[in-house]
């Protein structure tokens, strides 16, 4: 039986060590790297089945700030799960990023681009488990420091180094609201604990605007971690310009660690109505913006970023109609469908682009691959018989239950325009000749098992949630 | 055991092609299976007891989740027409020039999803099966289609889209306006519990906007024509066919039983609409320049008598619904499939440019004249019996209106919808088959020979329940009688 904290130290420490090969190892073939990370956190992921249940007794200071409870070590597994998915991306990738960089020898910078990831990753494990504000702090900005070098990576191309420059700056923005925040609920509370932070709050008598204040302005900074409207302004530029994996990461991972920090942050803060309001409005926001705002894009990973706004609103939808199961669900089927659009579009994007138009004729250039966009599209626009269709459905269910009709309505309204955008993928696919290159697209051995655990994961989860479900218990 | 393989041999068969099973013959074989599998089911059915070869597989206890399979009369009826036309849908299918693979995939998807749904007795996989037929819809009409088939094709792709998941919302609003008792997505447990009246009328209306979309109701009806004509004529057939049926399906299993108020209280708008689908629609069918266009709208037109069967609400109405469902269903296939063959011959389906193609296309002739005899309701087919049952149903119907009102009103008026439709299809079979015309004489060939099953397969059942009506009435009447017995 394994302590949970070891997982994070053990995600470390593998970061490190790959760092310091590539430091000091000239001549090594750099991809070696890649394996070596991918090997480390499946081991990693198969060790959080083995994780000694958290000890209520244990009174030491420790767990005043971090808890191991099914839900934090189901988050880490996701965060897990996705980081091994973006490296494999990234061993495709690694011919761009080698010309996206300067350096002496041609693999220049690639172990880098294999070690951010891992400290990325132990950052969303920490905030998977954070039940303090100083926790929660620390961790995010672990995450979001390395996301800052990982989404300006390829330092030779212009669109990447400007996304980096909006990330940063937005960022650090969202970060002062999130320290400002917080000073104003100790400063009402007395307590960083979330936890000791509800006791206070459902006091009676007790002085909640001050609270309230700090409440919104922690919401405002997590909602540019989840890409919810008006917080949104920086994702679509930034996911056009980082790195494809990179863009993977910030849609799935960022997103995942940003609503398990908003679902334990608004614990305390849901006994107050006000706050309730706030995030409905935001909800509808997002869902309107998001959907509408992916209608006329004609470049595929601009689509994702605004398919990962709207997205965020089905899940805020889950968030205010208190349904804990369907966000989670929600995020593992967002987690499957995203990785296998990226992992294509990766593919896809290295001869023609990003551009939809590369996608045309697809079907005759690369069946499996036609085939792995379609299941990906599919599941994000909700079909039966994919994980993205059990995740609207509980989200519906949730919010049908809580008698939220009015964010009904706008769902449906916005689930018939998701057809529209995401069926103009598979249209090029299958509808339109090829435009210029017609060659076969290789796909290497290893990619071909993850797109293909991807595509069968969608589909098992599309009938037989019951996993996920015993895991969250 | 019986209903998992009549659900999964179209599907496994179509996943089987999909990695290269040899096309044609993997289709016909699975759709021949499917066919002898229902009518195994049909012929070991007991009347008298309710749902029949019952599994059921448990997914998740929190969800209320399982999946189950199990027949009635009603679904029985709809099982078998899908493999009926499924049949018939796989051996229309002629040279395909590419991708033939990938074509015969989505008919079987269709057709497999189709049955699977009548089949399912939990509400999830009820709608989820539905579903299965989206995408190889969009892919049909998008690869294969003729005229302005991408236009179609996303027009009938966002509307059903639309439609279904509104239908969806209803769906899981009438699950959790059942007390806890009785809450389930399983149909047997759900038609035990009593939804509050104040509940049901707004339930009742999303159901009816769903399902209507999925239908083609007056006024959502604006896809269906353009998707018929425009659709390869197999996917024309199961959609136009089967597929349809499905919203109609969910009206009487659902709707009906579960939500009396709300029917009652949204009969009078239903009848205006339904009027709208018979009246409206039937003079627009008229107004038809092109044989296709003409045969996707009267398939909306016949939609109207099916809703007057379901708004009677009584079991001689209802009755009538099912047995014209199915009876439509073959009819509309028939001359679906035909009017495809019809279109590998001639240069344009226009009407007018067309004219005297029994000389070349004889047999063809013969089967699309069964044809329109069988859907403008002439005795001794099917579609005739269902007829006159929905008309006498509705006359009367099943709520307690004193004195001549809007129920005998509509039966009235939905009576020159027989008029109308005789005059369109006449009409169109006159100028196609009949005078003569320059296209004609470029007709060398009449249909392949071997043809002549599927078409002896549509025709023969539709006669033999034409004839014998009481096969159909007598194992649908203990389904219906349990919706009533409050009433009657």
């Amino acid at each position: 039986m394994i302590s949970a904290p070891y997982l994070e130290v053990a995600v470390l420490v593998l970061g490190t060590v790959i760092l310091l090969i590539e430091s000091f190892s000239a001549k090594l073939d750099r991809r070696y790297l890649g394996y070596a990370a991918l090997l480390g956190l499946t081991f990693i992921f198969l060790a959080t089945f083995f994780v000694a249940p958290q000890s209520t007794t244990s009174s030491a200071p420790f767990w005043n700030f971090y808890s191991a409870d099914a839900t934090s070590l189901f988050f880490k597994r996701i965060a897990l799960a996705t980081t091994t998915g973006v490296i494999v991306m990234m061993l495709d990738f690694a011919p761009l990023v080698s010309s996206g960089v300067q350096g002496t020898t041609p693999q220049s910078g690639l172990g880098e681009f294999f070690a951010l990831p891992l400290f990325t990753c132990a950052g969303l494990m920490w905030m998977s488990s954070a039940i303090d504000f100083v926790l929660i702090f620390v961790s995010l900005e672990l995450v979001t420091i390395s996301f800052y070098v990982l989404v300006g990576f390829t330092r030779r191309n212009p669109a990447s180094l400007e996304a980096a420059i909006k990330y940063l700056v937005l960022s650090a923005v969202a970060t002062g609201f999130l320290v400002y925040g917080i000073t104003w609920i100790f400063g009402a509370t007395g307590e960083t604990n979330l936890q000791k932070i509800t006791t206070v709050l459902s006091r009676s008598g007790f002085e909640q605007n001050a609270a309230l204040f700090g409440g919104v302005l922690v919401i405002i900074a997590l909602g540019f971690k989840i890409a919810a409207v008006p917080f949104h302004i920086w994702v679509a530029d930034v996911y056009q310009g980082a790195p494809t994996p990179v863009t993977a990461y910030l849609s799935v991972g960022s997103k995942a660690a940003g609503f398990i920090v908003l679902l334990r942050v608004l614990e305390p803060f849901l006994i107050l109505p006000q706050m309730q309001t706030l995030l409905v409005a935001i909800a509808v926001l997002t869902l309107i913006y998001g959907n509408l705002a992916a209608l006329p894009q004609t470049n595929v990973k601009r689509l994702l970023a605004y398919s990962s706004i709207a997205h965020a609103g089905y899940l805020l939808v889950a968030v205010v109609s208190f349904s804990g199961r369907a966000v989670a669900f929600y995020l593992v089927a967002y987690l499957l469908m995203t990785l296998l659009s990226f992992a294509v579009l990766v593919l896809v994007s290295q001869p023609g682009g990003d551009q939809l138009e590369s996608f045309a004729g697809l079907s005759q250039r690369s069946p499996f691959l036609a085939f792995a966009m379609l299941v990906a599209m599919a599941s994000l626009a909700g079909v039966p018989f994919t994980a993205g269709f059990l995740g609207k459905f509980l989200v519906f269910d949730a919010a049908i239950a809580t008698h939220h009709f009015g964010l009904v309505v706008v769902a449906i309204g916005t689930v018939g325009a998701g057809f529209y955008y995401y069926f103009k993928v598979v249209r090029a696919i299958y509808w339109d000749a090829p435009a210029s290159s017609t060659d076969k697209i290789i796909v290497s051995p290893l990619t071909r098992v993850a797109l293909i655990a991807l595509i069968a994961g969608t589909f098992v989860l599309g009938v037989y949630p019951q996993p996920i479900f015993d895991a969250l218990r | 055991m019986l209903l998992l393989l009549v659900t999964f041999t179209p599907i496994v068969a179509a996943i089987l092609i999909m990695i290269g099973f040899p096309a044609r013959l993997t289709a016909l074989a699975a759709s021949l299976l499917t066919l002898l599998i229902s009518a195994i089911i049909v012929l070991r059915f007991n009347a008298l007891s309710g749902f029949q070869f019952v599994v059921i597989f448990p997914i998740s206890s929190e969800m209320l989740l399982n999946f189950a399979l199990g027949v009635d009369g009603l679904s029985l009826l709809m099982i078998l027409l899908g493999a009926i036309v499924l049949v018939a849908a796989v051996w229309f299918t002629g040279e395909i020039e590419h991708h033939e693979n990938a074509f015969y995939a989505c008919l079987l998807f269709i057709g497999g999803g189709a049955i699977g749904a009548f089949a399912s007795l939990n509400l999830f996989f009820f709608y989820a099966f539905h579903e299965l037929a989206l995408i190889p819809t969009f892919l049909l009409i998008g690869i294969w289609g003729t005229g302005n088939r991408r236009a179609a094709a996303w027009k009938v792709t966002i509307y059903l889209a639309l439609g279904s998941i509104i239908l969806l919302v209803g769906l899981i609003m009438l699950y959790h306006a059942v007390p806890a008792s009785a809450r389930s997505l399983d149909l047997r447990i759900l038609q035990a519990g009593q939804i509050p009246s104040s509940l049901q009328s707004s339930i009742y209306l999303v159901l009816l906007i769903g399902f209507g979309i999925l239908i083609s109701l007056v006024p959502f009806h604006t896809w269906a024509p353009e998707a018929y004509a425009s659709a390869p004529a197999p996917a024309a057939m199961l959609h136009a066919g089967v597929l349809k049926k499905f919203g109609l399906y969910g009206l009487l299993r659902l709707a009906l039983p579960l939500l009396p108020d709300g029917a009652r209280e949204w009969s009078g708008m239903l009848l205006v609409l339904l009027l709208g689908n018979i009246i409206y629609i039937g003079l627009v069918t008229i107004a038809q320049r092109r044989l296709d266009w003409m045969l996707g709208y009267s398939s909306v037109m016949h939609m109207g008598y099916i809703f007057l069967g379901i708004a009677s609400a009584n079991i001689l109405g209802t009755t009538g619904a099912a047995i014209l469902m199915f009876a439509h269903g073959l009819s509309i296939a028939l001359l679906f499939g035909l009017t495809g063959e019809i279109r590998k011959r001639v240069p344009s389906l226009d009407l007018d440019a067309m004219g005297g193609l029994a000389k070349a296309m004889p047999l063809a002739a013969f089967a699309f004249g069964l044809g329109i005899f069988s859907a403008i309701g002439l005795p001794g087919f099917a579609n005739f019996a269902a007829e006159i049952m929905i008309v006498f149903g509705a006359f009367r119907n099943g709520f307690d209106y004193q004195h001549f009102h809007i129920f005998q009103w509509a039966t009235l008026l939905a009576l020159w919808g027989v008029v109308i439709s005789a005059v369109y299809m006449l009409r169109a079979y006159r100028r196609t088959f009949f005078g003569s015309s320059a296209e004609s004489d470029l007709v060398k060939s009449d249909i392949p020979s071997g043809f002549r099953v599927p078409i002896a397969l549509l025709v023969v059942v539709s006669l033999l329940l034409g004839f014998f009506p009481q096969i159909a009435v007598n194992r649908l009447m203990p389904t219906f009688r349990n919706y009533f017995s409050a009433t009657e």
